[in-house]
This record gives C-alpha cells, structure tokens and sequence, in this order.
C-alpha cells in the first residue's frame, strides 16, 4: 500500500496502529463508557466524527496556525466540533448523550484527537488527514464496541439490549463495574498481542499487522510509524539517492554516509523526545 | 522462584524448609478449621471446599502445560483453594466456586508470574471478586441450620449475640470463619512451627481493638470487644492471609506497620462502612501498601547510620 493513501490511513487507524489497542490512548473514555456495546459504538462514532472534521479543518489551516500557538489553535477547532456534534446528540438521540454524560465533552482533551492533530494532520494535507481521522476514529469505535460487547454480555446476559444468555445464566456484575473494565481491555490486548505474536512465529510481516509500539519513541527503530512517517518517507527517497551513489563509487562514499545516518538518527531522537513531551501534557490533561 | 538470581555474601544458612514444606504446614493448620466448618454446616461445605481446591490446582495445572514448567506440586495452590473455600459462604452455587478458583489462580497469581510474584493476596482477591460480582449469592448466609444474619451484621444492628456460640462457632457465616477455637488451634500449629510470627496478627488486633475502643461508640465494653473480635473473618485474616509470605512486608518494622494499617482500615470499614464485615478489603488494601511500607522501613546496615563519627 502507498504511504499516505487514503486506504492505507484507514487500514493504519483500524488495525496496525490501532489507538486503544496499540497505542494506548484515550483510556479514559474506554473505560469509563463501556458498559454496553451501544455505549461504546456511541462513544466510538461521536469521537470518530470530532476526530476526522478537526483533522480535516487542521490540516488546511496549518499553514496559517503560527508555531506557538498551535494547541490553543487545535483545541478551538476540536472544541466547536465538539459543541456542535453534542448539540446534535441532545437533539436527536437524548438517551444516548444521557448514557455517555460528561465524555462527550471530554472528547475535547482526548489524546487521540490532539494526538492525531499533532503528530499527523499538522504536517500532512487535507485529504490523508481526512483519512487518518476516519481510520482512527472507526480503529477507537471497534476497540469500544467490542470492548463494550464483552463487558455487556458477561456482565448483564445481552447483546445491544437484547437478552442473549440462557435464563439459567447468572450476570457476572463485575464487568459492567469498573474493574471490570480494566480486566476486559488487558484481556482484549492480550489477545490482540497473542495473535500477533503467532503470526511472527509463522515468519508473517507483522509490522503491517501491528507495530507493537511500547511508546518508548527514544529507542524505536520502527520507521513506518506515524510520528515518524514523515522522516521515513525522506529517508526512504533518501536511500534510493544513496543507492544510486554507492553504485557509482562504492567504498569511498560508505563512511560519508555512516557520518550521515548517525546524525540524522540523533536529530530523529530529539523529535521523538519532543513529542514524548507533548504526550505527556496530554495525558495529564485528561 | 528457583530461577531468581539471589545475591547475598557468604557464609550461608543451609535451610530444608521449602515452599512445599510450608504450604503442607498451612493446609494443616486450616484444617481445623475447614473440620468445624463441615461439621457446623454439612456435607455441602466438604463438597464447596473440594470443588475450590480443585479448581485451583487445574488451572495451575493447565497454566503449567502452557508455560511447560509443572508448579502444583509445592502446594500452594491447595492453600489458595482451601483458603477461598473457607472464606465462602456454604449455599454459594458450585460454578462460583469454581470461577473464584480459576481467578485466583489465573489472573491473581500466574499472569503476574507465579507464586512468589502475584501483588495481592490471590485467594482474597478471588473473594472479592466474587464478592463484586455476585453480591447477592455472597452474603446469603441462610441454611438449614442458620436463619438470620451473621453475628457482626446483627452487632451492627444493635442486636445482642451469644458470644459463647461465636467462640465455638455454632453461627452463620463463611465455612472457616465461624469458629474461633478452631482457627486458634490452627494459628497455634503455625506459630509453634515457626512458620508465622505473631508481628502482624498481633499488631492488626491490638490495633483493631484500640479502635474500636475509641470509635467502635461501646467503650471498654468486653462484651461487644470480644464479638468484634470472634466474628467475622477478622481472625482467620489476622493469622492466615495477612501472614501470606509473599504480600507481607518483609521487614520487621514494615511488618508491624502493616499490621497496624491493617487495623485500621478494618475498624474504619467494619465501624463507618455500610456493610459489618471489612477484613478482605483491609488485608487486599494492605497487599496494595506493601512496597512502600518496605520503601520506608528498610532496615540500616550494621555500621551505617550511628552519627557518632560524621564530619
């Protein structure tokens, strides 16, 4: 697939990076929403919606967004989007805008939509931006319906408000309490990561199924990840330049060249740090 | 836990005490008290109890043909077992049991790494489990011997309890808790093998009573002090989880602190909390504290810290 494809984001959002099971962001709602599938699909689109529109809208204003203000910018945009996709729940599904409460307007600091908005649609254009926040808006809305699916059926004997479970069954209360939450998610992860896992073992690619990113940006060699996307890309274009170079004059340019990567991995590591940095204000103000 | 780097200089104790060893010794001591609770409640307890241990120690089993390393012989498992089966009340369906046995083992003990490195107490832990997620089937303490509610719940209540029935343990309650002679006898067993000492159960009683003096609202009132004391799970906690080798504090000084805290927190939820009984959640909080009551009470160093020679 063709880097920064509209197809490739949304495969990227939904599975490889997918954002509750491979990224770990935006727990707060995942836990806290998911006490039934309908909550957690609710849950999903409404961030879904926010995450693409301020994706978009990002995207085509970042080259009038000044440096320095750039989160105050992202968080105006996510904000109205926000205020206008609550308003439209109060409208026209009440009871579901009751279930979720006081996330909806949450969705404003979510990490992942500040974290896209940061990491992706302030340095790609409008329509990869689009496609981003789709793919990981639908990635979040899969991770919270399945995670909610799970926590309802054990929890409460249904399937979407529909009684699934034999009479005889009693509800395990646990799964629609918080821990049960916890449990569910770790579970669900370590599934994904079992499957995974198995798949290395049969010699599979799994870096185009799961990137397994531990979030320790300093130390990842993984080119093909997002915050690192776009150097890959210039080193990609680079290593073909260098390719053609070395098959002019093989041995004279080699050290020249390790020269080269050592400083750009150096420069690489700075960002990384950088936007570690930027992560972690996130969290907190979440 | 044969894998575990131990750094420590010569010379060396030579020990032939093993986990194996131990854990025989705890299943034993339980024993009187596991006995009382059949004979107090019926074929049924025998039946919740061998249900449990079986549950623990199959899926210890299972657990060890994935990871191909067999660990249910050092027995810990059947303490886990016979613990949680003794911490449930008799009417409980048998698939609870069971499911409270699998959590122990899976989710408490082996994916944390096995005995040795599970944070909580595990057959605790599945108490509570249980306790969340079934609340009704967990507290429905009537059989065909008992009506009514367990002596802590009509002590709170405001309601009189016959303290000689409490000490025998001819009420309502889980298999274990009920007699308190028999779980002395058990604790007796313990600490004449020197497998516990009386640190933390002597510290988390000692404390327990001097808050209920304070705030228990009765005073001195040996009447009421003694049913605190016998009812409820406060002394097989006292003496058989709280004494857990691996989510107590390793240091002397911890130890004592853990107990306290551990008082504490069972006089808060058994005093101020909405339901009589408070132990499990105590002693599971506890578990929590442990590193950092070990962070602030490591031992110095012979020699370090005299102050008699600093600059």
């Amino acid at each position: 697939m063709k880097e920064n494809s509209a197809l490739e984001r949304l495969y990227n959002g939904i599975a490889k990076e997918n954002p509750t099971f491979v990224l770990m962001l935006g727990m707060c709602p995942t836990l806290a929403v998911t006490t039934s599938a309908i909550n957690g699909l609710g849950m999903g689109l409404t961030t879904a919606v926010v995450l693409a529109l301020s994706n978009l809208i990002i995207s085509l204003l970042r080259k009038v967004i000044p440096d320095k203000v750039r989160i105050p910018a992202f968080i105006v945009i996510i904000a109205s989007f926000v205020t206008i996709v609550q308003l439209l729940l109060e409208g026209y599904l009440p009871d579901l805008n009751e279930a979720l409460g006081v996330y909806i307007p949450l969705i404003v600091v979510n990490c992942i939509i500040l974290g896209r908005a940061e990491a992706y649609a302030y340095t790609h254009g409008p329509v990869a931006s689009l496609f981003d926040g789709i793919g990981m808006g639908l990635g979040f809305t899969v991770a919270l319906t399945c995670i909610g699916m799970v926590r309802e059926l054990l929890g409460s004997g249904k399937l979407f408000g529909f009684s699934v479970m034999p009479g005889s069954f009693t509800p395990i209360l646990i799964f629609v309490l918080a821990p049960g939450a916890f449990f569910v998610l770790a579970m669900l992860t370590a599934i994904q990561n079992f499957v995974k896992i198995q798949g290395e073992k049969r010699g599979k690619d799994m870096s185009k199924i799961g990137s397994g990113c531990s979030h320790d940006c300093l130390h990842c060699m993984d080119g093909s990840c997002a915050d690192n996307q776009n150097e890959a890309f210039l080193k990609s274009e680079e290593e073909k330049e260098e390719k053609d170079e070395t098959e002019e004059k093989p041995k004279a340019v080699k050290s020249r060249e390790a020269v080269k990567k050592q400083s750009r991995r150096e420069e690489e590591q700075q960002e990384a740090e950088e936007s570690m940095e930027f992560i972690d204000l996130d969290e907190e103000d979440e | 836990m044969d894998d575990l780097l131990k750094v420590s200089s010569n010379p060396h104790i030579r020990s032939k005490v093993n986990t194996m060893g131990i854990m025989f010794a705890v299943v034993l001591a339980l024993l009187p008290a596991a006995g009382f609770g059949i004979y107090n409640f019926g074929i049924r307890a025998l039946f919740i109890i061998l249900v449990t241990v079986a549950s623990t120690v199959f899926t210890e089993f299972l657990f060890g043909l994935y990871k191909k390393k067999q660990t249910i012989g050092d027995l810990s498992a059947v303490v886990t077992g016979l613990l949680l089966a003794l911490n449930l009340p008799v009417s409980i369906p048998w698939w609870a049991a069971a499911m409270g046995g699998v959590f122990a083992i899976l989710i408490v003990k082996c994916l944390f790494g096995g005995l040795g490195q599970n944070f909580m107490n595990p057959a605790l832990a599945a108490r509570c489990f249980l306790l969340i997620s079934f609340p009704a089937l967990m507290t429905n303490f009537t059989t065909d011997a008992y009506t009514g509610a367990t002596p802590l719940a009509a002590l709170k209540a405001g309601e009189e309890v016959n303290i000689l029935d409490m000490v025998i343990g001819r009420t309502a309650g889980t298999i274990g808790e009920t007699s308190l002679i028999a779980i002395v006898i058990g604790a007796c067993i313990l600490l004449l093998l020197g497998i516990i000492d009386l640190r933390i159960p002597g510290s988390y009683i000692v404390t327990f009573v001097l808050f209920l003096i304070f705030f228990g609202g009765h005073g001195i009132n040996p009447a009421y002090l003694a049913a605190q004391l016998s009812g409820g799970g406060l002394m097989l906690g006292a003496f058989f989880m709280a004494t857990d080798y691996v989510t107590r504090p390793i240091t002397p000084k911890g130890q004592y602190l853990y107990g306290i805290v551990l008082g504490l927190l069972t006089g808060i939820f058994r005093v101020f909390g909405s339901n009589a009984e408070g132990v499990s959640y105590a002693i599971i909080l506890g578990n929590l504290l442990v590193p950092l009551i070990e962070k602030i009470t490591v031992p110095k160093a012979f020699g370090k810290g005299g102050g008699r020679y600093e600059k």
